[in-house]
C-alpha cells in the first residue's frame, strides 16, 4: 500500500505554545531554512499521523491576524492564499491557547474564509481548572464549522487523538463560519461579479494587502470602478474587525464558561515585583551580570578542553601520516581551522540557552515595558532591548528580530546600532586576549579580574550602542508615527525540550554557516602562507643555513628560524608586512595585521588565523594557540607582542569594528539601501581605529 | 478635557467609548481595542509610561499617547 504524504500548516498568534505542539509532533525531526529571497525563518518538520499517512508539517511565523503588518506575516498569506505553491497546505491548524481564546478566535474565523479545511487546537487545557475555565467543545464545534483538538503540549495531553484528528482532513468542513462580507455588500457584490472564479475573502486580502500573486494583481484590482481610498478600506478592515468580535462573542458567550471567583492570580504578583521601578531594574541587571559571569565561568573548562584537543590532534596527524603537502594541510590549515569553529560552541550555547529562557518565561515582555520609557530618549523602542540582548548571540537574528518594531524611526536606529553589542563571534577573539593580558586574579575575593574585563566590554558594546542611538536620534530627520503594542504573555515555566531544541538548532545553524566561511578562510590562509612569490621563499632552506652556518645552532632552533623566515616571505607574509606601518602605531605586528585582514569578512576567523599563521611558523604543534601567542616576541626590541597596552588596544579595535559580511547583507536587506550598511561599516571601523590608537598610545 | 485610558489610576477599569480610526492601528483593534469592551489598567511602568492594560481579556502594553486618543466611559474603581 502507497503511503499518502500530505502538508500542514501551522499557524497561530505569538506566545499560544504553537512551537510547543510543533515539537510535539515533530520532536528532532526538524529543518529550518529561509524562504527564498527573504530572511523570514522556515520551519519545516516531519511526522507519522498513522501507518498510511505522513505529514509535512510547516510552523508558520506567529501572527495576531491575516492582515499582514510585516514580512513575516506577509510570508503567511502568500502561502495560503497561493495554491501552485507546493507547500499549500492540505489542512491548516490553528493554534489557540485557553486563557486568550477570544483573541486567538479572530485569527481563525480569518483562515476559515479561506475555505481550507481547519482544525482548532486548544492548548493549555492543563491550566483550564486552575484559570476556572469550562467549554463547551460540541457547541463550539458546530457554531465554528470545525473540529477541536483538546492538548497540553507541555504536559503532553492530547497529542495522539490530535494526530488522528488531522487524518480525517477529508471530512471536516470548509465553510466560512461567519459572512464578513456584509459590512459592506454592495461594494462585496460587484467584486464577487467582476472576479466571479475567486473567493471573495481571497480578493479582499489582496486588496488591501502589499501582496501579489500570478493570478491577481493588486494593481489590476486597484484601478478598477471599485476602487476605495485607503482611509475607506482602513474604516472597512475595522468593520470587519468588529463584526468577527462580534460573532466570537456571542459564540463564547454559551461556549465558554468563566468562574473568575476560583482564578488565581500568580501573574499580578511576579508583574508587580518584576516591573517595579527599583526591584525591577535591579533583577534585570542581576540577570545580565549572572548570564555574562557564567558564560565566561562555565565555558573555559569545554573551551580550554578543545583548544588542547586540536592541538593534539595536529600534532598527531603530522607524526602519524607521511609528510608532503597534503599532510601540512592537515596538521595546519583543516584541523586548526575546524578547532577554531568549535571552540565556539560552548559560548554560543549557553548565550542561545539564557535567552532561549528568557523568551519562554515571558519575562523579556516585561523587560520591554521596564526600558521602553528610558530608551525613547535614545530614539529607541522598549523592543529595541530584544535585538540588543539578542545581538549578544548574533546580529544577524538580532536584526531580523527588529520586524516587530512599529515605528520606522526607531527600527532603523537599532539596526544601525545593534551591531555595536558584543557578539558571540568577538568572544573567541576576547578569551584569548584577556586570557593573556589580563591576570586570572579574584578581587574582593569572589570576582574573577578576567571575568570583569568581559563584562565590562559587554557593557562597553551596549553603552556605544546607546550613545550612538541617541546620536542618530539627533541627526535623522524622520517624521513617523509613533506606535507601539506588545503582548505581555502568562508567565510560563521554560519548558526543557523547548529550549533544548531551539538551543541545538541555533547552535548548529551558526556553527555551519560560520564555520563554511572559517574553514574555507582557513584553507586559503593555509595555501597563502605555506607558498611565497620569490625565491627568497622557495630557497628559505639555503638562505638561512647559511647565515647561520657559523652560530653553531642547534637543529631544532634553525628549523624554527627557517620556518619564520619562510612565512614572513610568504603571500601572506607580504601582505600583512604590506599594511604594518597602519598598524604598528597601534601596537600590533604584521602577524596581528593578516589575522586582521583574513577577520575583516567575519571577526570570528581572528583566532582561527593565529592558530593558522602560529602552526605554520612554528616547528612543533604540541602546544596550544594561547601559549604560542604568549611566548611571542617582538624581533628587535624584545618585548612580548600580546602586552597590556597592544592586548587592550587589539580588545578595543574589536569591540568597535564591524568586520562581519553577513550583517552589512542583512543590514542591506532591512532597510532596503546600501547607504545605511556603508555608513555602518566607514563609522565603526573609522572609530575603532582611532580608539585603539589612542588606547595604545596612552598605555604603552 | 476627553476622559481616556491615560485617565485611569492603577486597577480602575472602563469601558472603551471611542477613538479615531485613523489613529489607532489596526493591530490594536485585533487585539480586542473595540468599542464596549472592558478595559483595565494593570500597572503603569515606572517614570508613568508605557501603560499595561487588560483589554477585553488580552494583556498588553501601549504608550501614553496612544492611550490619550482611546476614549472610556463609566469607570470602576
Amino acid at each position: 500500500m502507497s503511503k499518502q504524504n500530505i502538508n500542514v500548516a501551522l499557524i497561530g498568534n505569538p506566545n499560544t505554545g504553537k512551537t510547543s505542539v510543533f515539537n510535539a509532533l515533530t520532536g528532532l525531526k526538524q529543518q529550518v531554512g529561509n524562504y527564498p529571497g527573504i530572511t523570514v525563518e522556515k520551519k519545516m518538520g516531519f511526522c507519522k499521523l498513522s501507518n498510511t499517512i505522513d505529514a509535512n508539517i510547516l510552523d508558520l511565523p506567529g501572527t495576531y491576524s491575516l492582515n499582514a503588518s510585516s514580512a513575516d506575516e506577509n510570508v503567511v498569506i502568500e502561502l495560503l492564499l497561493n495554491k501552485n505553491d507546493k507547500l499549500y497546505p492540505d489542512v491548516i491548524v490553528v493554534v489557540s491557547e485557553v486563557e486568550n481564546l477570544k483573541r486567538n478566535l479572530l485569527l481563525f474565523t480569518q483562515i476559515k474564509d479561506l475555505e481550507i479545511p481547519t482544525i482548532l487546537v486548544i492548548n493549555m487545557i492543563d491550566r483550564m481548572d486552575y484559570k476556572g475555565i469550562s467549554l463547551d467543545i460540541p457547541y463550539l464545534e458546530s457554531h465554528l464549522n470545525t473540529k477541536i483538538a483538546l492538548v497540553s503540549s507541555r504536559k503532553n495531553i492530547g497529542i495522539d487523538s490530535f494526530k488522528k484528528l488531522i487524518t480525517t482532513y477529508k471530512t471536516l468542513s470548509t465553510a466560512p463560519c461567519l459572512n464578513a462580507s456584509s459590512i459592506d455588500e454592495d461594494y462585496f457584490d460587484t467584486l464577487r461579479k467582476t472576479f466571479p472564479n475567486q473567493s471573495l475573502y481571497k480578493l479582499w486580502l489582496v486588496i488591501t494587502q502589499d501582496v501579489n500573486f500570478v493570478d491577481l494583481h493588486r494593481k489590476s484590482l486597484k484601478n478598477n470602478s471599485f476602487t476605495k481610498t485607503d482611509s475607506e478600506l482602513k474604516r472597512l478592515q475595522q468593520k470587519e474587525t468588529i463584526k468577527r468580535y462580534q460573532f466570537i462573542n456571542e459564540i463564547l458567550k454559551v461556549g465558554q464558561k468563566v468562574n473568575s471567583a476560583t482564578a488565581k492570580d500568580f501573574r499580578s504578583k511576579l508583574d508587580r515585583i518584576l516591573t517595579h521601578k527599583v526591584w525591577g531594574y535591579l533583577i534585570f541587571f542581576f540577570i545580565l551580570f549572572g548570564i555574562f559571569q557564567s558564560i565566561f565561568e562555565w565555558s573555559k573548562i569545554p573551551m580550554d578542553y578543545i583548544d588542547r584537543t586540536f592541538a593534539n590532534l595536529s600534532s598527531l596527524a603530522n607524526n602519524t601520516l607521511p609528510p608532503g603537502a597534503f599532510t601540512n594541510l592537515i596538521a595546519q590549515g583543516i584541523i586548526p581551522g575546524i578547532g577554531g569553529i568549535l571552540i565556539f560552541i560552548p559560548q554560543i550555547t549557553f548565550l542561545f540557552l539564557f535567552i532561549s529562557i528568557l523568551e519562554e518565561s515571558g519575562y523579556m515582555s516585561r523587560v520591554v515595558f521596564l526600558m521602553d520609557k528610558i530608551m525613547r530618549k535614545f530614539g529607541l523602542s522598549g523592543k529595541s532591548i530584544v535585538p540588543l540582548i539578542s545581538g549578544t548571540a548574533c546580529a544577524i537574528p538580532a536584526i531580523m528580530a527588529t520586524r516587530n518594531i512599529e515605528n520606522w524611526k526607531e527600527r532603523l536606529i537599532t539596526i544601525l546600532v545593534t551591531p555595536f553589542t558584543t557578539c558571540s563571534a568577538r568572544l573567541p577573539v576576547y578569551a584569548i586576549i584577556i586570557g593573556l593580558v589580563i591576570p586570572d586574579q579574584f578581587v574582593f575575593g569572589f570576582l574573577n579580574l578576567q571575568g570583569l574585563t568581559l563584562m565590562f566590554l559587554y557593557l562597553l558594546g551596549f553603552a556605544m550602542a546607546i550613545f550612538s542611538a541617541y546620536i542618530l536620534h539627533k541627526v535623522l530627520k524622520l517624521n513617523c508615527k509613533t506606535f507601539f503594542v506588545v503582548e505581555m504573555p502568562n508567565y510560563k515555566l521554560p519548558l526543557l525540550k523547548n529550549v533544548v531544541i531551539n538551543v541545538i538548532e541555533k547552535t548548529k545553524a551558526f556553527v555551519f554557516g560560520a564555520g563554511k566561511i572559517i574553514l574555507s578562510i582557513a584553507v586559503i590562509l593555509w595555501f597563502l602562507a605555506t607558498n611565497g612569490p620569490t625565491h627568497k621563499f622557495s630557497d628559505a632552506d639555503t638562505i638561512i643555513t647559511s647565515k647561520n652556518e657559523n652560530f653553531g645552532l642547534n637543529k631544532t632552533d634553525l628549523n624554527s628560524k627557517i620556518a619564520s623566515y619562510k612565512l614572513e616571505n610568504s603571500y601572506i607574509g607580504i601582505m600583512g608586512k604590506s599594511i604594518e606601518p597602519a598598524i604598528s602605531p597601534l601596537g600590533y605586528d604584521w602577524k596581528i595585521g593578516i589575522a586582521i585582514i583574513s577577520s575583516f569578512a567575519a571577526r570570528e576567523v581572528f583566532v582561527g588565523t593565529l592558530a593558522t599563521i602560529y602552526s605554520v611558523g612554528g616547528s612543533d604543534n604540541e602546544d596550544t594557540i594561547k601559549n604560542k601567542m604568549a611566548s611571542e616576541v617582538h624581533p628587535e626590541t624584545g618585548k612580548k607582542i600580546f602586552n597590556f597596552a597592544s592586548g587592550i588596544s587589539l580588545l578595543l579595535f574589536y569591540a568597535f569594528a564591524m568586520q562581519c559580511a553577513s550583517t552589512l547583507a542583512v543590514t542591506k536587506k532591512e532597510t532596503n539601501s546600501w547607504k545605511w550598511p556603508l555608513g555602518q561599516l566607514v563609522f565603526m571601523s573609522g572609530f575603532a581605529y582611532i580608539v585603539a590608537l589612542l588606547a595604545y598610545q596612552i598605555l604603552k | 478635557m476627553k476622559t481616556t485610558i491615560a485617565s485611569l489610576k492603577k486597577g480602575e477599569s472602563a469601558i472603551i467609548k471611542d477613538f479615531d480610526a485613523d489613529i489607532i492601528p489596526l493591530k490594536l483593534l485585533e487585539m480586542g481595542c473595540l468599542p464596549g469592551n472592558l478595559v483595565k489598567l494593570l500597572q503603569i511602568a515606572p517614570f508613568g509610561d508605557p501603560l499595561y492594560l487588560d483589554i477585553n481579556g488580552s494583556h498588553l502594553a501601549i504608550r501614553i499617547e496612544t492611550a490619550r486618543e482611546i476614549e472610556i466611559e463609566s469607570i470602576i474603581k
